[in-house]
This record gives structure tokens, C-alpha cells and sequence, in this order.
């Protein structure tokens, strides 16, 4: 209805003009709110030292890539950069992988003890983080003495800990993902000589795409940005970002366009991967979650 | 373990495959089997759910009753029983501990309340906003999630520098160029920081709502919106009898997880403030880490944990029950 209006009145449909000019004001105002820190961070990055430590000045005095060479410099970045890598990345391969399992469980089987299971996991997400920050580093160090497993200051820790950080959200949307797939579906490939497991890899999966992306996505994010747990059970050689960047304060400077050329360069390959994904997001929760 | 099926025979199913000219299968939906086959599939994540999650809060319990000081800390399975001491100090209003909790707590509440309604308004005005195609509405969509995509760390980071007292953009916008203000406020610290505080929850939290209610904009039939308009329904009168009533099931979700993390949250105030925040923008998360840390006194600060998680078990039971008996109530 809405195309034919292409002509010179407006579709019958179509918004008063009092809502355009509100949306429009809306809009301006918090694109404004929304990009004002990115300006700061994108400009300041780009600016020598005295004209961050003077006055803010909303354009640079001259312009110089100088902060983005010093930032390696300065800090060990480049290992934070690795070591956010790892642990980010595998938590998130194994979070998806096991709430592919859990959620196709609970969407295609019947079984006791399946409400308290996923009521148990979503109520996870109520837990204050510093309830069980202490006793959690008290059975790493305990795992760790007993086993030789070396799980406090260790990635391999951290990993454990971000992959179940994701793990409620992620099952609680697969769920509702891998109910949206047909079960004729999987089925059919049951008949055919599919196992259970054939079924979910075969058929269910790739049909679940999008959601499983989405989960990816929102894995990685959350692995990438935690800061309590990091800040607590990481050394000097595991550090991630979320604590190595503050060694850009020193006593005496706060280098604030090396940390502003840090953030972008530590924010852009989420930000660019969630926005290239972020379709996909919508989608899994428009099939999933929000239900 | 009696296991209901609704279709599939269990682990047998695999070799029966692998023989599918040997005895006919007996696969009909609805076949009642035993089978460990979902608990297996359960197993990894209830696993490691137990092993990060319920277990570390089961010895956090514990903990709390114990008199846990840095003298035991290596050995706090030794440590002497407290009984209830811990909790009475956490709640002994009059003293000062009791105090700095008490008042962390309504701080908390009050920015929690603040940051959840403005979260909630913003994003579902932006989404509903969105709603209707327009030119530049997908740069729109891509832009306003760059708050939520950031990392909190950077993002906290560059409010800190716009929040700064000589070479900050806020102060120079307010007082250099606007006149607005006197002399240069502070920011990060005494009162002014919860101001601060508030305004990066906000920029950083609205976006997790606008996805979710736009998510939820799409289950709405588009007929419903046409046919209410050829019944002479305004845009507003739209907005209030289609669009809100359908984003009941949403918001009900969404609230409650937008508290939870809300009041919850460490990392914002944590990069923000380091690890003493000032007492107008102490977070209940950041005043126990603090005063466990602080003084080494991590049976007090476990006692104040679990008193926290009574907290929010309370709120978010009440929350459910009235929400979805409003729901039901809706649908009759």
C-alpha cells in the first residue's frame, strides 16, 4: 500500500506530520547523544598530547597518527590484544556448542527435571557477580593445588568462567530458535537414517543459523568487555584489555589520546563485527527470545 | 530416570542407522522411551553452570557465616564460626558498616530505578520511531547500536575523559562555550557523580532495549495497524492500544532484566571511579568489593552478598507473580 504512494499525495497510511517532525527531533537529538563520545574518542585519538592535557578543544590542533604508534609502546598491548583474543573467542566457540546441546535437548525432548533446568539457568542471571567472585577463586586456587590444572591466572580459567557468563542467554534464545524450526523437518531426517545427532547437525542447525550467529555474537561481546572477573584472575602475561588498558594513567600523565587510540583500536573489530552481524541478532530474537 | 520422548529412540538410534536394512524401526511420535540422551545433551552446560554459578554460591553462603579474615584466608577452611554475626553487623543500621550499606542500597535502588525507566523510554520510543521504513533508517539502526556494541570499558573510558575537570568536553561545553555553570564542575567526584554515572548507564543501556522492543515490533501483524486505521484510530491512539498492549510479554522480560543487570552492575562504576567510588555513586556491587577487599573482611562482605541476593530473589519473584498475573488478567 504503502509503494503506490509514490505519486504526489501521501499514503493514506501513512504518519501525520506531526509524528515526522517529532521523529525528526527525537532522532537529531539522540543520534547526537549516541555519537558524541565517538567524536571525543575518534578525534582526541587523533591529537598530540598538549591538546588533551590543556583545555577540550573540539578539533586538533594539527593532526598526527603519533598515538596510534605509541600505544604498542607504551603498554604491551599487543599481548593484551592476544590474550583477549583467546579467551574471548574460545569461550564463545564452547558457550554456542554446548547451548546448541542444551537448547536442542530442551526444545525437541520431554524429560524430567526439564522446567527446574531451564528456570535454574535463566535464574543465574540474577546472581550478583561478587556473590561468587571469592569462593569462585577459592576453587580455581583449590582445582589448582589439588589437580596441578592451573586455572587461577591462567586463559583456560577465564575461558570457563566467560562461556558460562553467556551461556543462560544463549540457551534461553536457542531454545526458542530451535522451536521455530519445523520439527517435520529433523524428522524427515530421522526416516532417513539420521541419528538424533545427525538430525540436530544435519537439519536443525543449519536451518538455526541466524539465531546461533546472534549467540555468537553476544558471546564474544561478553567475554570481551568483563572487567571484575578479569581484573581479578588475570597476571601480568594473562591480562586482557579490560584491565591492560589502564596502564595508559601513569603517575604523572594521563596519556588520554593514547588511550583514546587504544579504545578505538580495541572497539572497532567488535563493533565492525557486531554491526556486520547485527541483522542477524535481530532476527534470531524476532524468532527466538522475544516470544 | 524415566525419560518422556516426543519422537526419537535414544542412543539405539544411531546404530539403527547405520543398519537401515536390518529390523524395522519403531520410531513414532510421541513414543514414550527411556533414553539418557537429553540429560546427556544437558550435561556440559549444567556442568559448568554448577561448577561457576550454584557451587561458588553454595560456599559463598557458607562463608558468610564464617569469621573470614585476612588471618585465614589462606586456610578459610579453618576459620571460626561467626553464626549470625556477620549478618548483624551488615544490618546494624546505627553502626557505621550497617550505615554505608544502607545507604549504598538506596543509592542503588534510586539509580536503578532512574537508569531502567530511562533505558526503557528511550529505546522503546527510538524503536517505535523506527518502526516505519524511512530513508536512513538502517544507518539509523546501525548507529544507535554502537553504544551497546563497545566494549563497557572503552566506552566508560572515553566518558571518563568528557567528564574530566580541566581538559573535559562536558566542562568546556557547560562553562566555556554555554556559561551555564560558574566554575568547572566536578564530575567524578561528590555529588555531581551520580549524575555521571547515570548518564553513561544510560547511553550505554538503552540500545539492549531498542533491540529487544524492535525485535518485538516485528511479531506485531501489520493488518492490525491497517485495519485500526480504516476504524478511524489515531497514530497516538495506535501507539497505545496496538503497539504497547502487544509489547506486554516483552517488557516483561526486558524490565526484568534490564534491573537485574542494572543493580547488579560493577563494571561501569568500577572503570569509572577505580576501586574507591565516590559515596554519592557507590553501587551496592562496588561497596561490598570494596569493603571486602578494603579491609580483608570477606565474611562480612559474603553476608552482604547473599543479603543482596535475598534482595533481588524477593523483587524478582514479586515482579513475576504481579506480572504475569496482570498478564493473565490481560488475556481473559
Amino acid at each position: 500500500m504503502r509503494d503506490t504512494a509514490a505519486t504526489t499525495h501521501r499514503s493514506p497510511t501513512a504518519p501525520p506530520r506531526s509524528f515526522l517532525w517529532s521523529r525528526r527531533v527525537f532522532l537529531t537529538l539522540l543520534t547526537g547523544f549516541v555519537l558524541l563520545p565517538v567524536y571525543v574518542m575518534v578525534s582526541s585519538s587523533l591529537k598530540p598530547l598538549e591538546d588533551v592535557s590543556s583545555s577540550f578543544r573540539w578539533l586538533p590542533s594539527e593532526i598526527t597518527v603519533q598515538p596510534y604508534l605509541d600505544i604498542w609502546q607504551t603498554i604491551p598491548l599487543a599481548r593484551y590484544f592476544v590474550n583477549s583474543l583467546i579467551v574471548a573467542g574460545a569461550a564463545t566457540v564452547c558457550s554456542v556448542i554446548i547451548a546448541v546441546f542444551a537448547a536442542y535437548a530442551v526444545s525437541r525432548y520431554r524429560f524430567r527435571g526439564k522446567r527446574v533446568f531451564t528456570v535454574s539457568v535463566l535464574s543465574t542471571q540474577m546472581f550478583p557477580g561478587i556473590l561468587f567472585l571469592l569462593p569462585l577463586f577459592l576453587i580455581y586456587v583449590n582445582i589448582g593445588n589439588a589437580t596441578g590444572i592451573a586455572l587461577f591466572g591462567s586463559r583456560g580459567g577465564l575461558i570457563l568462567t566467560y562461556l558460562t557468563f553467556s551461556l543462560p542467554f544463549s540457551v534461553w534464545m536457542l531454545i526458542g530458535y530451535f522451536d521455530s524450526v519445523p520439527r517435520d523437518l529433523d524428522e524427515a531426517a530421522l526416516v532417513d537414517g539420521c541419528g538424533p545427532l545427525g538430525a540436530l547437525f544435519r537439519v536443525v542447525v543449519p536451518a538455526a543459523v541466524p539465531g546461533i550467529v546472534a549467540v555468537a555474537v553476544y558471546a564474544f561481546m561478553t567475554a570481551w568487555g568483563e572487567v571484575l572477573f578479569a581484573s581479578v584472575m588475570t597476571n601480568e602475561t594473562t591480562r586482557t584489555l579490560a584491565v591492560g588498558l589502564q596502564g595508559y594513567s601513569t603517575q604523572n600523565d594521563v596519556y588520554w589520546n593514547q588511550i583514546m587510540a587504544a579504545s578505538l583500536v580495541v572497539s572497532v573489530p567488535v563493533v565492525a563485527g557486531f554491526l556486520l552481524l547485527q541483522r542477524y541478532l535481530v532476527a534470531g530474537l524476532t524468532a527466538g527470545a522475544v516470544k | 530416570m524415566t525419560t518422556t520422548l516426543d519422537r526419537v529412540p535414544g542412543p539405539g538410534a544411531e546404530a539403527a542407522s547405520a543398519n537401515p536394512a536390518g529390523r524395522p524401526r519403531r520410531r513414532r511420535p510421541g513414543r514414550l522411551r527411556k533414553s539418557a540422551l537429553p540429560y546427556l545433551l544437558l550435561l556440559p552446560a549444567v556442568f559448568f553452570e554448577l561448577l561457576v554459578h550454584l557451587v561458588p554460591i553454595v560456599i559463598g553462603i557458607f562463608m558468610s557465616f564464617k569469621k573470614l579474615t585476612q588471618f585465614f584466608i589462606r586456610d578459610w577452611g579453618n576459620a571460626p564460626w561467626a553464626g549470625w554475626d556477620n549478618y548483624s553487623i551488615a544490618l546494624d543500621f546505627d553502626a557505621p558498616a550497617g550505615q554505608a550499606l544502607l545507604h549504598s542500597f538506596l543509592i542503588t535502588c534510586a539509580f536503578t530505578v532512574l537508569s531502567v525507566g530511562l533505558c526503557w523510554l528511550i529505546g522503546t520510543a527510538a524503536a517505535i520511531y523506527l518502526q516505519e521504513a524511512f530513508r536512513g533508517r538502517g544507518v539509523l539502526r546501525a548507529l544507535f547500536l554502537v553504544p551497546y556494541a563497545l566494549p563497557v570499558y572503552t566506552a566508560v573510558i572515553t566518558w571518563v575523559f568528557m567528564f574530566q575537570h580541566d581538559n573535559g568536553l562536558v566542562n568546556h561545553v557547560l562553562h566555556d562555550q554555554l556559561g551555564i555553570t560558574d566554575a568547572p564542575s566536578f564530575w567524578l567526584i561528590g555529588d555531581n557523580s551520580f549524575v555521571a554515572l547515570l548518564t553513561v548507564s544510560v547511553w550505554k543501556g538503552w540500545p539492549f532495549a531498542f533491540l529487544i522492543v524492535m525485535a518485538g515490533l516485528q511479531n506485531i501483524p501489520r493488518d492490525m495497524y491497517e485495519a485500526s486505521w480504516l476504524d478511524g484510530a489515531t497514530m497516538p491512539q495506535q501507539i497505545r492500544h496496538i503497539t504497547l498492549p502487544s509489547l506486554r510479554p516483552v517488557n516483561q522480560v526486558l524490565v526484568l532484566v534490564l534491573f537485574l543487570w542494572t543493580f547488579n552492575d560493577f563494571n561501569t562504576p568500577f572503570v569509572m571511579f577505580g576501586k574507591a567510588a565516590p559515596e554519592s555513586a557507590n553501587l551496592i556491587s562496588m561497596h561490598i568489593y570494596q569493603s571486602s577487599f578494603a579491609t580483608w573482611n570477606f565474611g562480612t562482605g559474603s553476608a552482604m552478598s547473599v543479603l543482596l541476593l535475598l534482595f533481588l530473589l524477593l523483587v524478582t519473584g514479586l515482579y513475576l507473580l504481579y506480572t504475569s498475573r496482570g498478564r493473565r488478567a490481560a488475556d481473559a
